[in-house]
């Protein structure tokens, strides 16, 4: 582990993406304010949108079973089944645009998500490095100021990709409701004309939530499993923002 | 062109009265969505234009597109619809065969050339030189090559014109390919279903006719007016869909209310068509009002989505047939139970290091 002491000052040497800024400030606290606000709300605002979205997407593919309230006119399950969809997706599309103009306007750490630092040997290393820590091949895992580069790998890949993906087949889908020539259809309906049958779209939508599932799964897992067994704080990070230090060890 | 008879001259010949003729110009107006303002636009185009000379050709295909055809039912009787046109080619219809009839073919390719409306039901196989469909001995893409080059514009009537359709199926053995990815250098209008509704077809025609332009068409290529919107959008038991009153099985109670068929597997959230408004055979009735879900035959490669009667479709594209469920739930138990077994030796690993800095402690 003493393999990353090319960067940083001596006595704060930390892997990862830590700035000069970080290093300062962790020479002094043994925390860091890594999330700020927007990113915080938006990762919970986003979480829960979600978990709606995972709910009534199962029943919109597979809907519960027929109800007999009232008369078909008085009735409305489905369509509320179906509000809560859309309105669920619309709130996390839009929450996901604030969370790329934070991006450009927030701090350091923000940006992590979006963009991966294929260049970096380095970036490559610690990827290797925690894929060791995960098949129990290192004893002590190292510290990150924001996300460790594996993880970051998967947001990329399953969230920032992932949702973008959900929310252009989303609003494809949409799209076909509010009719050819709204607004939606332009921006939107190519994907429709791209997958030639909107059944396709359909498919594809459903398997990015299964996917998104897996996500999940791998991300609950691995937050409290780092926040137990790692050295700095996990869980309570995403509510504070701040990153505290279990020990003041190097590296 | 004026030694052709105009529409109006064609259809009073066959003992239809002007009153019957206005009917017909203002239901077809409805039709096509137009002003009550346009009949007169329309009686005015019957009575002056002269027929426009259509070539029908047959590649790959079961002639369901002429049979619905024939069957339009507007006021006029069918054989007054097939007059509108001056069908001077159309081998299932005209009564020429054989040398005759190809004669005919080229005859009116050169006297009308640049001005002809090409239909195109079926489609053209490419594979072995395109053996596998002949027309007048000679392979089906030559002919719709030689149709093609002077077009005014071409029609591909129904599924196989428009997409394939069954023809092209996976694994698609003849190659059958849509018309327009054989002709890229024409203005092409995709008819699709299996078969079109008559009235859709006759409304293309009559359409073009009229404005001599063609119809307005949407991203796919086909005419807003009649697949601008899905069968869903326009369903009569649409009431039930947002209700959640699905039917569950086919003989069940919910059946015979007439619930939605959405569990079923109707495709009408995912077909664009005008069943549910124009509905078939003069407007009696349509597959869900029948009680049987929509199969979807006006979409692209309708026969490889699965099948017709799941909500949740099969992906072939998994060599084994699975559905996006199973396949995610499987993904999802596989992770979930990586996670647990990780979790597992994550705490025996950490316990086991306790007591072995115990020990060296001690």
């Amino acid at each position: 582990m003493r393999d990353d002491a090319d960067h940083g000052p001596a006595g704060a040497r930390i892997a990862g993406d830590a700035t000069a800024a970080d290093l300062e400030s962790l020479r002094k606290h043994s925390s860091v304010y890594v999330y700020e606000a927007p990113v915080r709300i938006w990762h919970w605002v986003n979480a829960a949108c979600i978990m709606v979205l995972i709910f009534t997407g199962w029943f919109i593919g597979s809907p519960p079973p027929s109800m007999q309230i009232a008369e078909a006119t008085h009735q409305f399950v489905f369509g509320y089944i179906r509000f809560a969809h859309f309105a669920a997706g619309q709130i996390l599309a839009i929450g996901f645009l604030g969370r790329i103009y934070w991006a450009f306007v927030g701090n350091h750490h923000a940006r992590q998500l979006f963009v991966l630092p294929v260049w970096s040997a380095h970036w490559w290393k610690e990827i290797l490095f925690e894929l060791r820590w995960y098949l129990f091949l290192e004893r002590e895992p190292k510290k990150y100021v924001g996300h460790n580069p594996l993880a970051q790998t998967a947001m990329f890949f399953f969230m920032t990709l992932g949702l973008s993906f959900m929310i252009v087949t989303g609003f494809a889908l949409y799209s076909e409701g509010l009719g050819q020539g709204s607004w939606m259809s332009f921006f939107f309906g190519w994907v429709l004309t791209w997958g030639g049958n909107s059944q396709i779209i359909h498919s594809l939508h459903h398997l990015g939530m299964w996917a998104i599932v897996v996500f999940m799964i791998i991300h609950i897992y691995a937050a409290i499993r780092e926040d137990i067994m790692s050295r700095q704080s996990m869980v309570s990070t995403m509510i504070s923002g701040t990153r505290t230090f279990k020990d003041d060890r190097r590296g | 062109m004026s030694q052709i008879e105009t529409f109006y001259d064609v259809m009073r010949r066959q003992g239809i009265t002007r009153r019957s003729f206005m009917k017909y110009c203002s239901l077809t107006a409805a039709a096509l969505g137009l002003a009550p303002s346009f009949v007169p636009k329309i009686a005015h185009a019957m009575e002056t234009k002269p027929r426009t000379p259509v070539i029908w050709v047959h590649g790959l295909e079961c002639t369901c597109c002429s049979e619905s055809f024939i069957r339009s039912a507007h006021p006029l009787a069918k054989d007054v619809v097939l007059s509108m046109i001056s069908l001077d080619y159309d081998d299932t219809l005209m009564a020429a065969a054989g040398h005759q009839a190809e004669a005919a073919l080229q005859e009116t390719i050169e006297k009308y050339k640049g001005n002809y409306i090409l239909a195109v039901e079926g489609n053209p196989p490419l594979n072995e030189d395109g053996m596998f469909c002949i027309v007048g001995g000679k392979p089906f893409v030559e002919q719709l090559r030689h149709a093609a080059k002077d077009a005014k514009a071409i029609i591909s009537w129904g599924a196989c014109a428009s997409y394939g359709c069954v023809q092209a199926a996976k694994p698609n053995p003849t190659r059958a390919t849509p018309v327009h990815k054989v002709i890229t250098d024409k203005p092409i209008i995709k008819v699709p279903g299996c078969p079109p509704i008559a009235e859709v077809m006759t409304g293309v025609i009559t359409y073009m006719l009229t404005f001599d332009r063609l119809p307005e068409l949407d991203r796919q290529g086909r005419p807003a007016m009649f697949y601008g919107q899905r069968i869903h959008d326009k369903c009569y038991r649409r009431p039930h869909f947002d209700a959640g009153q699905f039917v569950e099985q086919w003989d069940d109670e919910n059946a015979r209310k007439g619930y939605c068929l959405y569990k079923m597997g109707c495709k009408g959230p995912t077909t664009y068509n005008a069943c549910s408004t124009v509905r078939w055979n003069e407007g009696v009735s349509f597959p869900i009002q029948s009680g049987h879900g929509c199969i979807g035959c006006s979409e692209d490669g309708f026969w490889d989505q699965g099948t017709f009667y799941d909500r949740v479709t099969d992906l072939t594209q998994f060599g084994v047939e699975s559905n996006a469920d199973r396949i995610g739930a499987t993904a999802a138990g596989v992770v979930g139970a990586g996670v647990a077994a990780h979790a597992a030796i994550s705490a025996l690993k950490s316990a086991q290091r306790k007591s072995q800095t115990k020990n060296e402690d001690a």
